[in-house]
């Protein structure tokens, strides 16, 4: 057994090391066909016609519009606004007009040129600014306190306005699904992070019966929420396709037509007016959050929601007042990327603590050390912050493990003295926090299922809906069912997520996998376990549930009997096997099955008209340090190193949670320094691998990452949620550390060489 | 066109037209998909395979350039004496969704086969061609440095 704590090789490596793991791209199902997708060249158009002209394309090939539609056209999420297929109106480039299938990859490319479509190109709105004046697609707002009057009361009011821009996943491997009927029910095959969300998707559109979709995940090749909506739609239109021809259809996007049409991180403006005391204390937070949905509102209204609930930083401040917007604009829709909106406003709330600090004269360090929030203090929302609340322990830390204060003022004193031509170093330090789980209410609403069943053979099998893109739940889970089953990880399997199988455990995003699904786990394993031991013991089924907490897996047994490595453990010592015993009991009595659903703790409540209450059970805390280097000539920036510090409950797998933080890490790095989308006309330039960059080995600094553990009681062995953690700190970290090397103001990310170059310009003008 | 080469040591002859790429070959042809394609453009090594020992994107590499070659893949390096070092890259976080997976392999082995222990530099400068999205390179990187310092 894999104790907590400890870090078992993931039971996937070897298949994914040496080539076995099968990806959607690697399967080919007899008689399969492909499809491609014709897609809009004009950001808002009208679209007069749609013809198809078979004697035009490949023998056989079959085309689908969206006048060939089965329902209703759109993507079920949130709503179904979306469309699967442009109608009438296309409102962004790279938007799916018709399909078309063939027998080869390359046939059905070629038959795209048989669809004919006439448009009328229409005025687009590209920027935020226009956008601006027009109606947005969501709006929030929230308030506590009277931000006005304490503004009007404050020593200083210090305003500043921040820009971050889009980014592309740019998981390896890009989106893709097989359809296709067996008798009258449609499977479904693909890359994706929630299968449930494809199949409520497909239900919805194609009119089928819940029982007559399936939904499989196949190896999840990144992810990153990239494949959170997505893939409900690439679903539904390679259904469309197979119900065309009657035949399996594959869809795999190839990079550029991945980039140009898959969603992106929302580019965001931020505005800070923030009420400070002379010595550094925030009175007063006025913050505006204005983003870029894109065509459609997909997710953004839930991105939008978690931009809110992070916006004011790991700070106390008793009058705040938040008002965001998503704006329209005509570009592909933005969506889900690792962090939900938390990095783009926790980079505009770290980046005002830097001009305040400026302005007050006080160092990075001191100025969040005199506004961090403590395990009681309450947030702008109402929420007390429970006692694992760690984020002056991580600043501390982080301090304390690179000598940050000393090194930021060395470097500061050093930049008066730098001639010319010489390296530029800068060093900057960030503090984040993230909250883990569904939004507000969201758990509660979904009360999402986990069941454990026993085999014939008396092994536990564990169901959920979970994929494992990479963050390794596949290794993290079995460690957890183990454990608090004191089972060995022998009697313990997982099934596939397949939705003909497994229970709707929610989506795989949102840090929920590991701290949410995971406890849930945890219990069920444990009642089934307890269910072992009722029987042989002669007992009805009457065990109370097990505590969620640190001593799960320890729990009090049943009449004195317990289980520990495998064994069944009586007041003498062992006396059988656990999984003899449950063999013999799921002999007896036939099927044995516990199906528990997650509730959230029952002092969470939240308020979503007035946005007060307890937005998020935990939070996940971190600070970053980063060291750079800036060449003078080309201010080309180099990160050297980054050390992260992050307090995560409980690291269940260490190895795994720290490549969460190494490569959410290196992420945030690349979204502040180097990734760039360029939009002209609609279009965006940096549409494949060659021009839109991310880092490589050699872009990359040695990542130190320091886990801190403070155990919160609701979460599986005290763990909170981490993979969105890491994506929070690094950009505010290393756009402090560039102007600690040059003495320049940056408000915008990326902070590539010609930004800087404008930038620096403008100081030495201005 | 037929073309003969070596592949994972067994001699082998394909059919069919002299620019189709070797990804493809693999892939479509020959059933070995452990071979990942992430860009086909040559920017993010996710295809690399070895010829005459060296890495090459097979992305970029058309049919007719193989002929009399010796082509190694991910599944031929697995069954070899690679075993201990999959092991060792999967145990030190080397591998997230495994999707560039395969291509960090075929390089990271080419590399060990020339230098058993690389300095830090050595190793970044060897796998500058391959993108990981997950790991942020410092699981990998612990997989090929043995005096890095285990968590």
């Amino acid at each position: 057994m894999s104790a907590i704590g400890e870090s078992p090789p993931r039971p996937d490596g070897f298949a994914k090391t040496s080539g076995a793991a099968r990806y959607v791209d690697d399967v080919s199902l007899p008689g399969m066909w492909h499809g491609a997708t014709l897609r809009s060249p004009h950001p808002h158009a009208r679209i007069r016609s749609v013809r198809w002209n078979p004697g035009k394309a490949p023998e056989g090939a079959v085309c689908v519009t969206a006048a060939d539609l089965p329902g209703r056209n759109g993507v079920q999420l949130i709503d179904d606004g979306w469309p699967i297929l442009a109608d009438g109106f296309t409102l962004h480039v790279g938007e799916p007009v018709a399909l078309v299938a063939a027998s080869t990859r390359l046939e059905a490319r070629q038959a795209l040129a048989a669809v004919e479509v006439e448009y009328e190109p229409l005025a687009p709105v590209l920027s935020l600014e226009k956008a601006e004046s027009l109606p947005p697609l969501y709006q929030l707002a929230m308030q506590t306190g009277d931000a006005e009057a304490a503004l009007a009361r404050a020593d200083a009011v210090i305003e500043g306005e921040y820009r971050t821009g889009h980014q592309e996943h740019i998981y390896i491997e890009c989106n893709g699904m097989i359809a296709w009927y067996e008798e009258d029910s449609l499977i479904v095959l693909g890359s994706m992070q929630c299968p449930y969300y494809v199949h409520k998707a497909l239900v919805h559109a194609l009119d089928l019966a819940d029982d007559k979709v399936r939904v499989r995940a196949s190896a999840v090749g990144g992810g990153f929420g990239g494949k959170e909506d997505f893939p409900s739609a690439i679903a539904l239109h390679a259904a469309l396709l197979a119900r065309a021809c009657g035949r399996p259809v594959k869809i795999v996007y190839d990079r550029h037509e991945d980039i140009v049409s898959t969603s992106k991180r929302h580019p965001a403006v931020v505005r800070h007016r923030t009420g400070v005391t002379r010595d550094g204390r925030l009175l007063a937070m006025d913050i505006e959050i204005l983003m870029d949905g894109g065509a459609y509102a997909t997710l953004s209204s839930v991105v939008l929601s978690r931009a809110l609930l992070h916006s004011f930083g790991p700070y106390r401040c008793s009058d705040v007042r938040i008002r965001g917007r998503v704006l329209r604009t005509h570009t592909a829709p933005n969506s889900a990327f690792r962090g939900f909106g938390a990095p783009q406003v926790e980079f505009a709330m770290e980046r005002q603590m830097d001009r305040i600090a400026r302005t007050l004269g006080l160092d990075p360090f001191e100025v969040r050390a005199r506004n961090v929030v403590e395990p009681g203090d309450r947030l702008p929302t109402g929420q007390t912050l429970d006692p694992s609340t760690s984020a002056r322990l991580c600043l501390e830390e982080a301090e304390r493990r690179t000598g940050f204060r000393a090194r930021w003022k060395e470097l500061e004193d050093a930049r008066a003295r730098r001639k010319d031509g010489e390296p530029m170093r800068g060093i900057g330090l960030s503090l984040y926090f993230h909250g883990a789980g569904f939004t507000g209410n969201g758990e509660r609403k979904m009360k999402s299922p986990v069941t454990a069943r026993l085999l014939d053979d008396g092994r536990i099998e564990v169901l959920t809906a979970m994929t494992d893109m990479g963050q390794g739940c596949a290794a993290v889970f079995p460690q957890i069912a183990t454990t608090a089953g004191g089972i060995d990880d022998d009697d313990v399997v997982f099934a596939a997520p397949d939705t003909g199988e497994v229970p709707d455990s929610g989506p795989t995003v949102a840090s929920r996998t590991t701290m949410i699904v995971g406890g849930l786990i945890a219990r069920t394993v444990a009642e089934l376990r307890d269910r072992v031991l009722a029987w042989r013991g002669g007992n009805a089924f009457s065990s109370p549930l097990p505590r969620v907490g640190r001593a799960m897996g320890e729990g009090p047994g049943v009449r004195g009997f317990a289980v520990r490595d495998g064994w069944i453990q009586g007041p003498e010592g062992p006396v059988e096997r656990f999984r003899d015993a449950a063999r013999r009991f799921r002999e007896e009595t036939g099927p044995v099955e516990v199906t528990l659903r997650n509730e959230p703790p029952e002092w969470q409540s939240f308020d979503e008209s007035t946005y007060q209450g307890d937005a998020y059970p935990t939070f996940a805390w971190g600070a970053d340090v980063v060291e750079v280097e800036i060449d003078p000539d080309t201010l080309a920036v180099r990160p050297v190193h980054v050390t992260a510090v992050c307090e995560v409950g409980k690291a269940i797998h260490p190895i795994l949670c720290a490549g969460q933080i190494e490569g959410g890490t290196l992420q945030a790095l690349g979204w502040a320094l180097m990734e760039e989308i360029k939009l002209q006309d609609g279009r965006y330039l940096n549409d494949r691998l060659a021009t839109y960059i991310i880092p490589t080995i050699q872009d990359t600094p040695r990542i130190d990452v320091h886990l801190l553990e403070k155990a919160w009681e609701g979460g599986p062995f005290g763990a909170k949620g981490v993979g969105e953690l890491p994506m929070d700190g690094g950009a505010p970290a290393a756009v402090q550390a560039i102007e600690n090397a040059m003495g320049i103001q940056v408000d915008e990310i990326p902070a590539t060489p010609e930004k800087l170059f404008q930038a620096q310009s403008r100081e030495i003008a201005g | 066109m037929k073309t003969t080469f070596t592949l994972n040591g067994q001699s082998t002859e394909v059919d069919g037209h002299p620019m189709d790429r070797l990804l493809d070959v693999l892939r479509q042809q020959l059933g070995l998909t452990g071979t990942k394609e992430g860009c086909g453009e040559g920017e993010c090594g996710a295809c690399t395979v070895l010829m005459d020992g060296e890495p090459v994107l097979s992305c970029l590499v058309p049919r007719f350039q193989c002929e009399g070659r010796r082509i190694e893949t991910v599944e031929g390096i697995a069954e070899g004496p690679a075993r201990a070092f999959l092991e060792k890259f999967v145990e030190t976080g080397g591998v997230q969704c495994g999707a560039c997976t395969p291509g960090i392999i075929v390089t990271a082995w080419a590399l060990l086969q020339d230098n058993p222990s690389p300095s830090r530099e050595e190793a970044r400068e060897a796998l500058a061609g391959n993108l990981c999205r997950c790991t942020g390179y410092e699981g990998i990187l612990r997989a090929l440095l043995p005096e890095e310092p285990s968590r």
